[in-house]
């Protein structure tokens, strides 16, 4: 079946239609079995039988349990759940480090199940990086080397897959290290290393087995940030197993959450948050600080008034007072937020018979970006008289937060939780 | 009735007379063209080791041993128990030793290391090796030189023979030791980025596996020597020679001189090979951090195993 698609790929994923985002990575109904005669455990008499009784009853352990998901090109898709759930399973089963007992698998448009054992040696060295936890560096090969390795397997030339290798290592922050053996670098430092490897093939499809879980917190959250610029200017396709909820809250685009060797919801962050699917998503929700969860998007209001630049300030002081409020945000034609304007202001370019509502006339409230978690507006709602704007990219107003509207979202988690 | 029966017997002694007693009927020519050339390698082994004049190979085995060991008093004391071999009349008893050591050496490590990759790869192999080698460490060791003297007669073919099969077992078993021992996350990363089967065993298995390899070839070399003096037994000349004469005519001052020697071979040998061990794992210990630890680890099996 994989015949006419695998030439298709030769050719170039990229080449495909660019209508709709295409799915690099796909999983449909995966089975993985640990014991002997894995395939009869997809028969009907044990197929619901619960993890623990199945393991008591046949002495297989089934680590993945009918999972499917699409990750499209371009996401970083986040699979998160507690130990034993079959997240590293899920992933290392996309490369067949695992071999799935059942299910479809496509990556990067092929067939992986269908893959004889070259074209999976060729798949491993063309398509697919992965980034392990505890590293995999191979201990006798320098930095430089190490992070060559995937293309020497590739059978690049000892000066390109260098030259490469030093670009990588660049990208991950690690010039000047290449001569060094991995044990003489500090656990992010190998971790870099680790990524530099997976980066320097460039491939189509990055796989992260809880790349960051084995650093201390300070140097996990520098990796994060560092992943996200990367994914930012990069691009790539992401698939990243991670237990930590903050962290799949902080990276992912959309997020699988697993229990017992199933997928129980798939959902971007905010979604996850809001709507979990059912007790097992909300008990891991309930360690989440709601202040670094929530956005800065999800508590802003509409304002009450809105003036615009054109609007004369007799219009303003007829609105303000319509409205009964003392002051109000300003925008320009394109909505792009200026400043405030308190009645004081008002009532003075009234007496100065101004015809608009110019912006070094107005008071200056700083704006924030949507995506800012609401931890970090705390300072600035209760210090400022003023509601906190919040505008887009374009400096377009979208919304603004009100201190109600935070200790509405702080308080309803924690009833619930 | 506290007597085995008699009428129980199972004639094994005679299963592996006639097994032999077949083997050179139909095989005795194969294994005198493979004496006939093991005797040539071993005789120009032996020549080139004679041709070195005596204080070329003692500033020679001085100067390795300070390279190895990096000590210029060992090597110093290596020195001098090479010259006090000589000095004992034994310079050339030594050299025939050291030649028979040498090939035994060569072919148990060309033989072992393959055949422990292959234990290490396949458990049904090494289900099947395992047992073989503790059976062959187990036996007397003069067992070995009844087939030797049948397949290659007497001299030092058979006493070579014998050598290697008496000294094979470490190779191979720190080998697999070795191999079996290297990180599985480095093996998964390792095929993750798409190596294959070779690249594995020669860009991952084999360097990290090397200190345990090396610990196994400094064993075999240790049992070799050990049995190369055994092989006198069946004629091979040479150091052990002299101990079986000195035995023979109850001559103690010979003995002690013939024995004296062959010590001092041993720990000139040990010393050296053992050196170039740690060498290469201090190498790679500075690669990693905890590999010191399995060379520890691999050296712990060695001691259980050797
Ligand atoms: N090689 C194996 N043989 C037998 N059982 C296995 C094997 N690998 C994994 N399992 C089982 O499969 C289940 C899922 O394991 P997996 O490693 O995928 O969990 P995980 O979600 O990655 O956990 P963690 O967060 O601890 O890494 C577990 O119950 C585990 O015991
Ligand atoms: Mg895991």
């Amino acid at each position: 079946m994989s015949d006419s698609n695998t030439d298709k790929v030769e050719s170039g994923p990229e080449s495909e239609d660019a209508c709709s985002p295409q799915v690099m990575v796909q999983a449909e109904g995966v089975w993985k079995v640990f014991g002997r005669n894995p395939e009869r455990i997809l028969t009907p008499r044990y197929r619901d039988v619960p993890k623990k009784d199945l393991q008591r009853r046949t002495g297989c352990v089934i680590a993945l349990r009918d999972v499917s998901f699409a990750v499209k090109s371009g996401e970083l898709f986040v699979i998160m759940g507690l130990s034993g759930s079959g997240k590293s399973t899920m992933i290392r089963t996309l490369l067949r480090l695992v071999e799935p007992t059942a299910g479809a698998l496509r990556v990067a448009d092929k067939d992986v199940v269908a893959m004889d054992h070259e074209e999976l040696i060729q798949f491993r060295r063309d398509k697919v990086s992965m980034v392990f936890q505890n590293y995999g560096l191979l201990p006798h090969y320098t930095v430089l080397e190490n992070a060559a390795y995937g293309l020497k397997l590739r059978g690049n030339h000892k000066e390109e897959r260098e030259a490469r290798a030093i670009e990588a290592l660049k990208t991950v922050g690690l010039a000047g290290w290449e001569n060094y053996y991995p044990a003489s670098l500090s656990g992010g430092m190998q971790q870099r290393v680790g990524l530099a490897r997976a980066l320097a093939k460039d491939p189509a499809i990055l796989l992260m087995d809880e790349p960051f879980s084995g650093l201390d917190p300070l140097i996990r959250r520098q990796m994060q940030d560092e992943l996200v610029d990367l994914q930012a200017e990069l691009g790539k396709t992401i698939v990243f197993v991670t237990h930590d909820l903050h962290e799949a809250l902080k990276l992912g685009d959309r997020i699988a959450i697993m229990r017992d060797g199933r997928v129980v919801q798939v959902a971007d962050p905010e979604e996850i948050l809001n709507n979990p699917h059912d007790e097992y998503v909300k008990a891991f929700t309930r360690d989440a600080s709601p202040a670094r969860v929530f956005t800065a998007a999800t508590v802003m209001e509409d304002p009450e008034i809105l003036l615009y630049r054109r609007q004369g300030p007799l219009t303003a002081r007829t609105m303000m007072e319509h409205q009964r409020c003392e002051w109000s945000f300003v925008v320009d034609r394109k909505k792009r937020y200026l400043g405030v304007a308190t009645r004081d202001v008002i009532e003075r370019l009234a007496k100065e018979k101004k015809h608009i509502l110019n912006e070094e006339d107005l008071l200056y409230v700083q704006p924030v970006p949507p995506d800012t978690v609401i931890e970090d507006l705390f300072g600035q709602v209760s210090s400022g008289s003023y509601h906190v704007p919040v505008t887009d990219e374009h400096g377009r107003l979208l919304g603004v937060v009100r201190p109600r509207a935070i200790l509405n979202a702080l308080s309803t988690e924690d009833a619930d939780a | 009735m506290r007597d085995f029966p008699e009428w129980i017997r199972i004639p094994v002694a005679d299963w592996v007379d006639t097994g032999m007693y077949w083997i050179l009927a139909n095989l005795g020519g194969v294994f005198d063209w493979i004496g006939s050339i093991g005797l040539q390698v071993l005789l120009v082994v032996e020549r080139a080791l004679v041709f070195v004049p005596w204080w070329v190979a003692i500033i020679a085995i001085g100067l390795l041993a300070r390279r190895a060991i990096g000590s210029t008093r060992a090597a110093a004391a290596i020195a001098v128990m090479l010259f006090l071999v000589g000095a004992f009349g034994y310079w050339a008893e030594a050299m025939n030793t050291l030649s028979v050591v040498i090939v035994s050496v060569a072919f148990s490590v060309a033989l072992g290391i393959p055949l422990g990759i292959l234990m290490a790869w396949s458990n049904p192999v090494r289900n099947i090796v395992t047992p073989v080698l503790d059976a062959m460490q187990t036996m007397p060791s003069f067992v070995y030189l009844i087939p030797a003297l049948m397949l290659f007669g007497l001299g030092r073919v058979p006493a070579t023979f014998a050598t290697i099969v008496y000294a094979i077992p470490p190779v191979i078993r720190l080998t697999n030791v070795g191999i079996r021992e290297v990180s599985p996350a480095v093996i998964e990363a390792s095929k993750a980025f798409g190596a294959d089967r070779w690249n594995l065993l020669f860009d991952v298995q084999l360097p990290l596996a090397r200190p345990s390899i090396l610990v196994g070839i400094n064993q075999t070399t240790m049992m070799a020597l050990a049995m190369v003096v055994i092989g006198s037994m069946i004629g091979n000349r040479g150091l052990g020679m002299e101990v079986l004469l000195a035995i023979n005519r109850v001559n103690i001052g010979q003995g002690f001189e013939a024995g004296i020697s062959i010590v001092f071979l041993a720990i000139i040998i040990d010393r050296i090979t053992n050196a170039f061990a740690k060498a290469k794992t201090v190498e790679v210990a500075m690669g990693e951090g905890d590999d010191e630890e399995e060379h520890e680890e691999a050296s712990g099996a060695a001691a259980r195993h050797g």
